[in-house]
């Protein structure tokens, strides 16, 4: 039972985390000089009687406590409220929308950067002090300085300008007509059996993938190489050698017990990865979160963007919370 | 304050210029600070380092690389090495501007927060986690729309979304050096609490300090060019490596990759310099404390 109540406990406390975060974009929005309705409509022949109807229908003209909270409420309901710019259009029908390319293309870097780092780390421990080991580990430390759109948009000069393999930018082409059912179309052309759609989805997929992946695998070669080689000197192996036990086998012990830091580590890095998410989109036109908040923010749309803020901490929260229980499920030592 | 100043030159020069230990961790500090320094002299000498003013018309547009413009010419017909070159000035203050501030927020913030302790400590430590936790570039964005477009907002922006790194590392640090029997003689003695704090516990965070500052300076080149990517930073004309990389962004599929790879290239160059410091410096402070 007493793991229940460590969940209860834990997803408790993603509740201040996005309260923090909510209170900290709102001051800022709203208390910062300028006005948001101006600053939308972009002129200032307009007459104050139709500011103030503007205003008043996007609830402006209530106290800043009132809004504050007001928001809060419809959030809990699961109404984000209604974009500034383009009157009436529900922001949470928008954020829907797009949420599968963004959780589509996270989950596709997650696993390039884990295949690329986990390799990386695991041949660079076996080969300790060689020049493999050195070449991979500076790999590991400049990866992370690469500037995501311009490793981007090398990308695409090289592969789909100079030699034409894969798509520069998209999501999928739109002449394979897929039929959306869960929105991530890698799954829908599965499940429609649409096997055009399936190849022209993924091929989309490789670059931004690729690209977000490599910008953050260096951490993992980093944690896996110090890790294994810690496990490899330890008492265990060392037992495991007397008993004669195949290399290969003490490896792969070894090897497990210096994945777990990589599951945190994956978790505590999932920021970064909705950060670096944000730029993969906008480099490659991906109709995501990120390029969501993009055009958002060249309106100064401000429902939307404190929307954005509000998902992303809330993701943020739920991911490390799904951490921790992976963590409790691979560690038999932790019991709560 | 000048005695502070001065132990922490003296303690930053041994750090870089080791005199018992060698090797890899003063390679990386070479290699990094040559980068960064590079990349700063060719800030400061920008005129004299090209003939052509970047924000004018230098010859026809979309030129290839050659000897006249080494770096190739833009859409506007711009010459991309000045440009290169004066858009160096631009990152490198926002990144000295922004680390600086949220170095002179998180610092004292961590170490009053650390050593008092107790509620104050926790509901700071709370917030500090919630921003830490968040996706910085989102944070920074949000913040830069807020604030208006333009280089000192820019800097302001990305302050804030550094803050809780060095005060999670200074607190985490007085945590422990606050047990510490100096400490507690210090105490006994009846000198001052902020003259503790920042005669007594400062001087042993600053290598900490140093490694933060330029891993974070790191950090903040990248997003300043996100910031200016997404034109959040200063505005056009003035030159920006991330501004005019999204530029180039536009003439992709036309195959101009001069466009897009010197800016790009410039970016990702800063950015290492400075991560190499850091991690070099890291290394030292490991092996000093071995």
């Amino acid at each position: 039972m007493g793991l229940l109540r460590y969940i209860a406990v834990r997803a408790m406390l993603i509740v201040p985390t996005v309260l923090i975060l909510y209170t900290l974009v709102f001051i800022v929005l709203r208390i910062l000089p300028g006005d948001p309705v101006l600053a939308v409509l972009g002129t200032k022949n307009i007459p104050p009687e139709q500011l103030e109807q503007i205003r008043h229908n996007l609830g402006l003209d209530k106290p800043y406590i009132v809004q504050y909270f007001e928001y809060l409420w419809n959030v809990l309901h699961g109404d984000f409220g209604t974009s500034m710019v383009i009157s009436g259009r529900s922001i949470t029908a928008d954020l829907l929308e797009r949420l599968p390319a963004t959780v589509e293309l996270a989950i596709a870097g997650l696993i390039v950067s884990l295949a690329i780092g986990i390799t990386t780390g695991f041949i660079a421990a076996t080969k300790r002090d060689t020049k493999l080991d050195l070449g991979l580990r500076v790999f590991g430390s400049v990866t992370y300085t690469l500037f995501i759109p311009w490793l981007g948009l090398m990308f695409q000069l090289i592969f789909a300008v100079w030699l034409r393999w894969l798509p520069a930018s998209g999501r999928i082409d739109p002449d394979v007509g897929l039929e959306t059912v869960t929105g991530f179309y890698i799954l829908d052309s599965i499940i429609t059996g649409n096997m055009e759609a399936f190849r022209s989805a993924l091929s989309h997929m490789i670059l931004p993938a690729l690209t977000l992946g490599l910008v953050l695998s260096g951490p993992y070669t980093r944690l896996v190489r110090t890790n294994l080689v810690k496990a490899l000197e330890s008492n265990y192996v060392l037992a495991y050698h007397a008993r004669g036990v195949r290399g290969s086998r003490i490896l792969l012990h070894a090897f497990r017990n210096a994945l777990i830091p990589v599951v945190t580590y994956a978790g505590l890095q999932f920021a970064l990865l909705l950060g670096g998410a944000v730029l993969t989109e906008t480099t490659f036109d991906w109709p995501g979160i990120g390029t969501y908040l993009v055009e958002k923010v060249s309106y100064r749309d401000y429902p939307a963007i404190q929307a954005v803020v509000i998902v992303f901490a809330f993701f943020v929260g739920v991911i490390s919370l799904i951490v921790d229980l992976i963590y409790a499920l691979l560690d038999p030592r932790i019991r709560y | 304050m000048v005695e502070i100043l001065s132990k922490a030159l003296t303690r930053i020069l041994s750090t870089i210029i080791p005199s018992r230990v060698s090797g890899r961790g003063r390679a990386l500090v070479y290699a990094g600070l040559a980068i960064v320094l590079a990349i700063v002299f060719m800030a400061i000498a920008a005129p004299l380092l090209t003939p052509y003013d970047p924000t004018r018309r230098a010859g026809r547009s979309f030129q290839p690389p050659s000897w006249e413009h080494p770096f190739g010419t833009n859409n506007l017909g711009y010459d991309m090495w000045a440009r290169t070159v004066y858009g160096a000035r631009t990152v490198l203050i926002v990144v000295f501007l922004s680390i600086v501030l949220s170095m002179a927020m998180g610092v004292p913030l961590g170490l009053f927060s650390g050593y008092y302790g107790g509620r104050i400590d926790r509901a700071l430590s709370m917030l500090m986690d919630a921003i830490y936790a968040f996706p910085s570039l989102v944070l920074a964005i949000s913040l830069a729309v807020a604030l208006g477009p333009s280089l000192f907002n820019a800097a302001i922006a990305i302050a804030v979304v550094y803050v809780p790194t060095y005060f999670r590392m200074v607190r985490g640090q007085v945590l422990s050096i606050k047990e510490e029997l100096f400490v507690e003689v210090a105490r006994a003695l009846g000198i001052p609490t902020s003259r503790i704090i920042f005669r007594h516990i400062l001087p042993h965070l600053i290598p900490t300090i140093m490694v933060v500052f330029s891993l974070s300076a790191a950090d903040a080149v990248l997003t300043e060019a996100a910031l200016s990517y997404l034109g959040l930073s200063v505005q056009p004309p003035t030159p920006d490596w991330g501004y005019d990389l999204y530029k180039g962004k536009g003439f992709v599929l036309s195959g101009y990759w001069w466009l897009i790879f010197f800016p790009g290239l410039m970016i990702t160059l800063l950015a290492t310099g400075f991560a190499l410091i850091g991690e070099g410096l890291s290394e030292q402070i490991r092996r000093e404390r071995l």
